[in-house]
């Protein structure tokens, strides 16, 4: 890490959430309740794939405690185009088919109706008086079989978007992306030799600890409340309003603490459910998903399909990529694709390139973002191809991604050109590092992989608020997933030169604070920080011009520093510096109260690349992998808090690991999920573990004050293909379908040694 | 002239297929209007639903985003993240 030159940014702070959460105090959206609330539950399609002919709801409405019943008839018909809904651009017409089914249920677990009831007994069997006439369809689960002509057709109306002509017939391929540079077939001509491979990957869930939950109160004059664990409580009020037809001032979503999200949380499930059964009930209605519901019912990441063939010259360059992408969206169309695509090659400056991506419906449920959405799936493919080239030269792996590193200037295969990055860096980092340096242990291997991530900024709105104290109040609309709330206060005590004990930071709800985008794409550090910052800056102008009355003098005579303001001259006069607690004690005769404000739309968000090193070791009796070493290192512009952002690249890398490893989502033949719990869906814990070390490369983005890049998705997509090259070279094996568990592990060297086998 | 840089599936569908196109215009609105005047329609495909990467920074809603005279001024895909 360099060493930086302020007070408050790059130290070690308490997290303000810190005590609240070790003791057990902090509200997670379970925690709300309300006078009178009924308990809400839902009926869920046992079908993967059916036509709902009809719901007979009147003995269950006819259950002593039953309050309110909805089904998808009680949500209004949404057009068939994407419009914006709280800055995002989605489908309604999928949105609200996939809150409540309508016409068809298109994966098990889709919701088909929903109980209120005065407690949670008699809503289960509330819901178990439910008849819903169900006409089984042929189901398709996965990706490739989606894509087949003879495919069951989820969408009968969906053609493929991005072909020319438009196909007359449907297809679950709701869309195709290219993308080239250079002429990738005549690349290909010019390389010494070409490697081609198939790689598939799982779907696997954010597996965040606290379930999806909300408390809804609608009231009779059409105002509603809500609460609700989400990543953006702006999205979550657009989506309703648009989902319920209600103004957006009718709506007011409180965000709770939230128990992890990792792009989870970004959408809505049970929030619109809640609103309309409190608006048909007349009472508060709580809906708190079991574990059971949130791996049938919320989405995961894509599974997929990719293609590599890359074609190298004997000298190290790899001179030309062709990558097809195939992504499993769920449900719905909105697989993230794009990014996968674009991701896919970003970390090389290649001549000639060639990039198609499809996007696929399938009979589970609709995908949600998840750390770096797509990019994880394509560098596995692609990671583990370059591991291919550096083992046919025989160089070392991170020779080879120096030799072909994108740096300022390199033209991407998706457009533009890349401005100051840190890919060099990074390489060069962890070729230093002692991980790398160090010598193999007997019995184990080393494997080497890197990713990219864009990070985006967007709008956020930040207040800063000065007590009669002198202690501040920095209020966003962000909610605070991974120490935001640190980084927020850090950067104001920074600007402010007051410690940062006199700063609390807050997350307002809807009401309190302006639009804020969701929590996500690692955009708050950044974009809300910039916000912040330009809140108390505003505030610190007000202060200057209160000292400048007290003073007599003109703004310009007065300067702010360490937490006073001063004189900015002997030539202005002798004064005694004013401090923030003085000045905000006077405040009352100098103008009134004194605040700041920004909001804005944060441009110039720094693309991030990581570089992860792993050693393990592979029991080749029951193919189990142990990660004896790992260390990522990370391009991550200014860490304004060390500590979350190693957090961050650690959480990344162990959900990598997971990834990687062991996580899967298993159908059975009727296309019902065999594992849908935490023990058979097997996420690493702390025992599968060695601790993770980081790395903190530190380019500083020319585009944020402080030098901010976003850090929380790049983590996640170096694992699978570092884990998997070092496995490929403990054992010769070469890995292309995940996740690499033990039973496929362990067939895998069994099919590669049929004599050891047979012994 | 700043310098318009369209996805290859974007450009085959919406452009005549082409990926690079020189434009007059001092704001991405600016840019927008000259292409629908070459490409008809092009403008709401692009007004919404896309990012903006203005000489290597990323922007998202850059509607009004000033651009430089030979600023490099690429549409990709819309990006948001976990």
């Amino acid at each position: 890490m360099s060493e930086h030159r302020y007070k408050w940014v790059g130290t070690r702070q308490n997290r303000p959430d810190g005590a609240d959460k070790v003791t057990g105090r902090a509200r997670f959206a379970a925690d709300f309740n309300l006078p009178g609330e009924l308990v809400g539950q839902v009926l869920r399609s046992p079908h993967a794939h059916a036509v709902i002919k009809s719901i007979d709801v009147s003995r269950a409405a006819a259950l002593p405690g039953v309050k309110a019943i909805v089904t998808g008839a009680d949500f209004p018909e949404q057009p068939d185009q994407v419009v914006p809904a709280g800055e995002m651009q989605v489908n309604l017409r999928d949105v609200t088919r996939n809150i409540m089914a309508k016409e068809k249920a298109l994966y098990e677990g889709h919701a088909v109706a929903a109980v209120a009831a005065t407690t949670a007994d008699i809503a289960k069997k509330a819901l178990a008086l439910i008849e819903v006439e169900y006409e089984k369809l042929p189901h398709v689960i996965d990706v490739r079989e989606a894509m087949a002509e003879d495919a069951p057709i989820l969408h009968p109306q969906m053609r493929t978007e991005g072909v020319t002509p438009t196909p007359s017939k449907a297809s679950n391929i709701a869309k195709r992306l290219e993308f080239t540079k250079g002429d990738a077939a005549a690349g290909f001509v010019k390389a010494d030799f070409v490697i081609e491979r198939e790689f598939t990957t799982q779907p696997v869930h954010q597996g965040y600890i606290e379930p999806h939950a909300a408390l809804a109160s609608a009231s009779e004059d059409g105002q509603v409340q809500l609460w609700t664990t989400t990543q953006g409580h702006f999205q979550v009020r657009g989506f309703c309003c648009r989902l319920l037809e209600l103004e957006t001032s009718q709506l007011r979503v409180t965000p709770s603490e939230i128990g992890g999200g990792f792009g989870g949380k970004t959408v809505v499930y049970l929030e619109p459910v809640a609103i309309r059964l409190s608006q048909k009930a007349g009472r508060p209605v709580k809906m708190v998903m079991s574990r059971e519901e949130v791996f049938r019912a919320s989405g995961p990441t894509s599974g997929g399909h990719v293609q590599v063939k890359l074609g190298a010259t004997r000298d190290g360059r790899i001179v030309a990529a062709d990558v097809t992408v195939a992504l499993q969206a769920g449900a719905f169309p909105g697989s993230p694709v794009g990014p996968s695509c674009m991701c896919s090659l970003a970390c090389y400056d290649i001549e000639n390139i060639r990039v198609v991506g499809f996007d696929v419906v399938s009979n589970r449920p609709k995908v949600a973002a998840y750390r770096a959405p797509g990019a994880p799936i394509s560098a596995w493919a692609v990671e583990s191809t370059v591991d291919l080239v550096a083992l046919e030269l025989g160089m070392d792996p991170i020779e080879l991604r120096l030799k072909n590193a994108a740096k300022k200037g390199t033209k991407t295969h998706y457009g533009p050109t890349f401005g100051v990055i840190g890919m060099v860096e990074t390489l060069e980092a962890a070729k230093a590092s002692a991980h790398y340096r160090s010598k193999v242990k007997p019995g184990h291997a080393r494997g080497v992989a890197a990713g990219f991530w864009f990070n985006i900024g967007a709008d956020s709105s930040a207040a800063a608020h000065v007590g009669e104290d002198g202690t501040v109040t920095i209020i966003s609309g962000s909610p605070d997933i991974g120490g935001s709330r640190a980084s927020l206060a850090m950067m104001a005590a920074e600007e402010l030169g007051i410690d940062y004990d006199k700063v609390r930071p807050i997350v307002a709800d809807t009401a309190s604070i302006g639009f804020s985008f969701v929590t996500g794409g690692s955009r708050v550090t950044f974009a809300t920080g910039l916000a912040v910052i330009n809140a108390t800056r505003d505030m610190i102008h007000q202060l200057k011009l209160r000292a400048a009355k007290l003073w007599e003098v003109d703004v310009d005579g007065v300067v702010w520093q360490d937490g006073e303001a001063r004189p900015s001259s002997t030539n202005v006069g002798e004064f005694e510096p004013l401090s923030l607690a003085k000045l905000a004690a006077s405040a009352s005769r100098t103008g009134g109260p004194i605040n700041g404000h920004a909001q804005l739309n944060a441009q110039g968000a720094g693309p991030g690349f990581g570089v992860h090193i792993v050693d393990l070791k592979v029991d080749a009796d029951t193919g189990i992998v142990t990660i004896d070493r790992y260390t990522a290192v990370q391009d991550v512009g200014t860490a304004i808090h060390p500590s979350y952002v190693e957090g961050q690249l650690q959480g990344g890398a162990a959900q990598g690991i997971g990834w990687a490893l062991n996580e899967e989502y298993i159908y059975d033949a009727r296309g019902k999920l065999q594992n849908a719990g935490f023990l058979d869906y097997r996420m690493p814990v702390a025992s599968d573990l060695p601790m993770i070390e980081t790395l903190l490369v530190e380019v500083p983005n020319p585009s944020h004050p402080y030098g901010v890049r976003g850090v929380g998705e790049v983590p996640i997509v170096p694992p699978m293909a570092a884990i998997g090259n070092a496995i490929a070279r403990a054992t010769g094996v070469r890995m292309v379908d995940l996740p690499m568990s033990p039973p496929r592990l362990s067939a895998a060297l069994d099919a590669a040694s049929p004599r050891l086998a047979a012994e | 002239m700043a310098r318009v840089v369209l996805t290859y599936s974007f450009a085959r569908q919406y452009a005549s297929g082409q990926t690079e196109i020189e434009v007059p215009g001092r704001t991405v609105r600016q840019l927008i209007r000259a292409l629908d005047a070459r490409f008809p329609g092009i403008e709401r495909r692009l007004e919404h639903d896309v990012a903006v990467v203005i000489d290597g920074v990323l922007h998202q809603n850059a509607y009004l985003e000033e651009v430089g005279e030979t600023a490099e001024v690429a549409f990709i895909p819309p990006i948001a993240g976990g």
